[in-house]
């Protein structure tokens, strides 16, 4: 009696497989198959009513089977034309039409009419006259002050040693608890050009905060994916004193612009090719990816590279006209989730 | 075409490379006008105001100290005149009945004889207001009557024609909960109109309204907004409401009558520098440091109208009060060489059409060969 059972429960499934479409209500695929227990073949799928889908069965045994059919069915499906389009292909050989291009989020980028052009004197004039005017003629040169905020632990005490062996000229001190407003002057009396302050929340760091000395705009950064150097694996020995290259990818809007001149500006002028060290920004989708190699040509085109130094990825929260002044500073730019990340394929920088 | 177009844009902005933009909403094109043919960073534009006659001049005061006459109808710049005096940049300009009155950060109000080909001449009046100004704001209903504030500079009404002492001097308002003394940074100042009240919005995230008519000189109403300073102000038209601007990009419109916030606008992400509503139209016009110039609607509904990228940093606007903002002349002046010569066209096809009218075979050549087009892609028998 129970293997009849278990007999007629399998055939009523196998029953249920071998029609292609069936999308049938339970009881007359009940009463089909025990008409077919001899191993006739069913008729074809009967006519179902039309609208019906697949999730309104409320077996969730046969639900599920329905719906793994139906998943092979399309994947079959989908096998058959991808074969069919790349036989087409091969036939054609030469003539076949040029491979379509995927579509990703930074290919559908929505346009940006900010988009710097480089032919524009409007925007060329308003650079060369901005607060790195000065970096960028060669009459300052880089010099760096890094701190963190108050009482910082271990992995940003790392951080900062390490950010200022990658950053040439650059110190380190100690926040004790100092006021930024009144680092600021001082730090301007005594030819700083610059000032990064790693802010640290449960111990590991989670911002930076970038003002450019005299009078310059000062950008605050979230931080985030930081790894240092014993954290990194296959990385190269420590890096060197020599200035490295810098390397500033995708900047292209003018608030990029704007921001990547002022990572620029950390750095000197004069890069020494010989220590064959290079300090990365890639901007993409506004993420600023940091990265520090040394690079090694082996031949004309085949280039290796080790990762030395930190990494950390960082996201512009507020890009501030004037030196450090939250409160009452006035803002060129401040990011605003509700209004600005509406759109997926909609970037800033 | 920029000369003529001069005339047609509905906003003129100043920015910090001292180019004056004309933009034309309707098109949104915007037109560079720079006196010296080159932007210049020392002339960049601290303050504008209408000329006299309508608004066929516009008094742009620049970094320098000087003010330049810019004509709206012929596109350039006819001439301009230094103001020295004082320390800092121009906080307010305004014209009156030929004379021009400026005011500069150190707090000195002088007024000017309004010809731009003399030299720099002596002040007709000079006041001293107190250092640290940060704006000054003539009285449309009286245009001798001037208003100026700034940082730890409280509100004061001058009337030029009168004394040297001002008509009305505001007082602090009380101590706080801690009694501490509040702190004074009035940012922007209006008149409102049919009233002698002035309205102020403060860096400390505050919108006072004084009425010198009360016998008390503390503020009549005080509400705030937001949690940073409040950069610019106007008034919406007829409506008992303001609209603010702070450091961030936040726009709010503030009911006058109760003290509460109406509603706020979206779209700006940088501080703002320039506000201003067309007296009837329920627009607004803002500029400010993100570089863009955008054109909101107030009310039914409240959204973004127009927006516009410009490539430097705004620091001032005016927007033209007419109400024709749909004009385009440009096409009436071309539609005249177009009609002569469709004219002298239609003329020799009249010619021409007389003498084909009694030929019917002629007319029905052009009927066959349209059939013949028709029947071409379906048919086999061509």
């Amino acid at each position: 009696m129970a293997k009849a059972g278990d007999k007629s429960g399998s055939r009523v499934k196998k029953g249920l497989k071998r029609k292609a479409t069936a999308e049938e209500p339970q009881e007359t695929a009940v009463a089909e198959d025990g008409a077919t227990e001899s191993g006739v073949q069913p008729p074809k799928a009967a006519a179902f009513p039309p609208g019906f889908s697949i999730s309104e069965i409320k077996n969730k045994q046969r639900r599920h089977l329905m719906f793994t059919r139906w998943k092979q069915q399309q994947r079959k499906e989908k096998l058959a034309i991808k074969k069919k389009l790349k036989k087409e292909r091969e036939a054609l050989g030469d003539k076949a039409p040029p491979k379509p291009i995927p579509k990703t989020i930074d290919n559908q980028r929505v346009y940006d009419e900010t988009v710097v052009d480089p032919n524009d004197e409007e925007v060329a004039y308003d650079e060369a006259t901005d607060e790195f005017a000065s970096y960028f003629n060669r009459q300052t040169s880089p010099k760096i002050l890094i701190t963190t905020s108050d009482r910082p632990h271990g992995r940003t005490v790392r951080l900062c040693e390490q950010l200022s062996t990658v950053i040439p000229n650059s110190h380190v001190y100690y926040r004790r608890g100092l006021a930024l407003k009144k680092i600021i002057p001082q730090c301007i009396s005594r030819d700083f050009t610059d000032l990064i302050v790693i802010n640290e929340d449960r111990k590991t760091p989670n911002g930076l905060i970038l003002s450019h000395l005299p009078n310059g705009p000062t950008a605050h950064f979230k931080m985030s994916s930081v790894r240092l150097r014993k954290e990194i694996k296959r990385r190269g020995k420590d890096p060197t004193e020599h200035i490295p290259e810098i390397i500033l990818n995708n900047f292209t809007t003018r608030l990029g612009h704007s921001v990547g001149r002022m990572f620029a500006s950390l750095f000197p002028h004069n890069p020494q090719f010989i220590g064959r060290q290079v300090a990365t920004f890639h901007n993409q989708r506004d993420y600023i990816f940091f990265r520090f190699h040394r690079y090694i040509f082996r031949s004309e085109k085949k280039v290796g590279i080790q990762e030395l130094g930190p990494r950390f990825t960082l996201k512009l929260r507020s890009l501030q006209k004037g030196t450090f002044d939250s409160k009452y500073g006035e803002y060129e730019w401040v990011h605003k989730p509700r209004e600005m990340d509406t759109n997926r394929r909609k970037f800033h920088l | 075409m920029a000369a003529v177009g001069a005339r047609w844009n509905h906003v003129w902005v100043g920015t910090e490379t001292g180019i004056l933009k004309g933009v034309n909403l309707q098109r949104k094109q915007a037109t560079n006008f720079t006196a010296a043919g080159q932007p210049r960073r020392e002339e960049a534009v601290s303050a504008l105001c209408w000329g006299a006659g309508g608004e066929t001049q516009i008094l742009v005061g620049c970094a320098d100290r000087t003010v330049r006459y810019f004509s709206t109808e012929e596109g350039r710049f006819q001439g301009q005149q230094h103001c020295p005096g004082g320390e800092g940049t121009f906080r307010g300009l305004a014209q009156v009945h030929g004379t021009l009155i400026t005011c500069v950060e150190s707090g000195i109000v002088q007024v000017w004889n309004d010809n731009d080909k003399e030299a720099s001449s002596d002040p007709l009046l000079e006041l001293s207001v107190g250092p640290g100004v940060c704006r000054m704001r003539q009285d449309p209903a009286h245009p001798h009557m001037v208003a100026t504030g700034g940082k730890e500079n409280a509100l004061k009404v001058w009337d030029l024609q009168g004394s040297k002492e001002p008509v009305f001097r505001a007082k602090n308002v009380r101590n706080d909960w801690l009694d501490l003394r509040v702190p004074i940074w009035d940012q922007d100042i209006q008149f409102l109109p049919e009233s002698q009240k002035l309205v102020t919005c403060t860096g400390y995230h505050q919108v006072r309204v004084y009425d010198p008519a009360s016998p008390q000189r503390r503020p009549v109403l005080e509400a705030t907004y937001g949690e940073y300073p409040l950069t610019a102000m106007t008034l919406t038209p007829g409506a008992n409401s303001v609209i603010v601007g702070n450091t961030h990009g936040q726009l709010a419109e503030i009911d006058l009558r109760q003290g509460r916030l109406l509603g706020c606008l979206k779209g700006l992400a940088g501080s703002v520098r320039g506000l201003q509503c067309h007296p009837s139209k329920p627009l607004l016009a803002s500029c400010g440091l993100d570089r863009v110039l955008r054109v909101h609607r107030i009310r039914n509904p409240r959204g973004l109208e127009h927006k516009v990228y410009l490539k430097s940093q705004l620091n001032c606007l005016l927007l033209s009060g007419r109400d024709n903002w749909e004009d385009e002349p440009q096409e009436p002046k071309k539609a005249p060489p177009e009609d002569t010569e469709t004219d002298e066209l239609w003329a020799s096809l009249e010619a021409a059409a007389k003498r084909k009218l009694p030929d019917l075979e002629q007319t029905q050549g052009p009927l066959q060969t349209r059939r013949r087009k028709k029947q071409r892609p379906g048919s086999t028998s061509s």
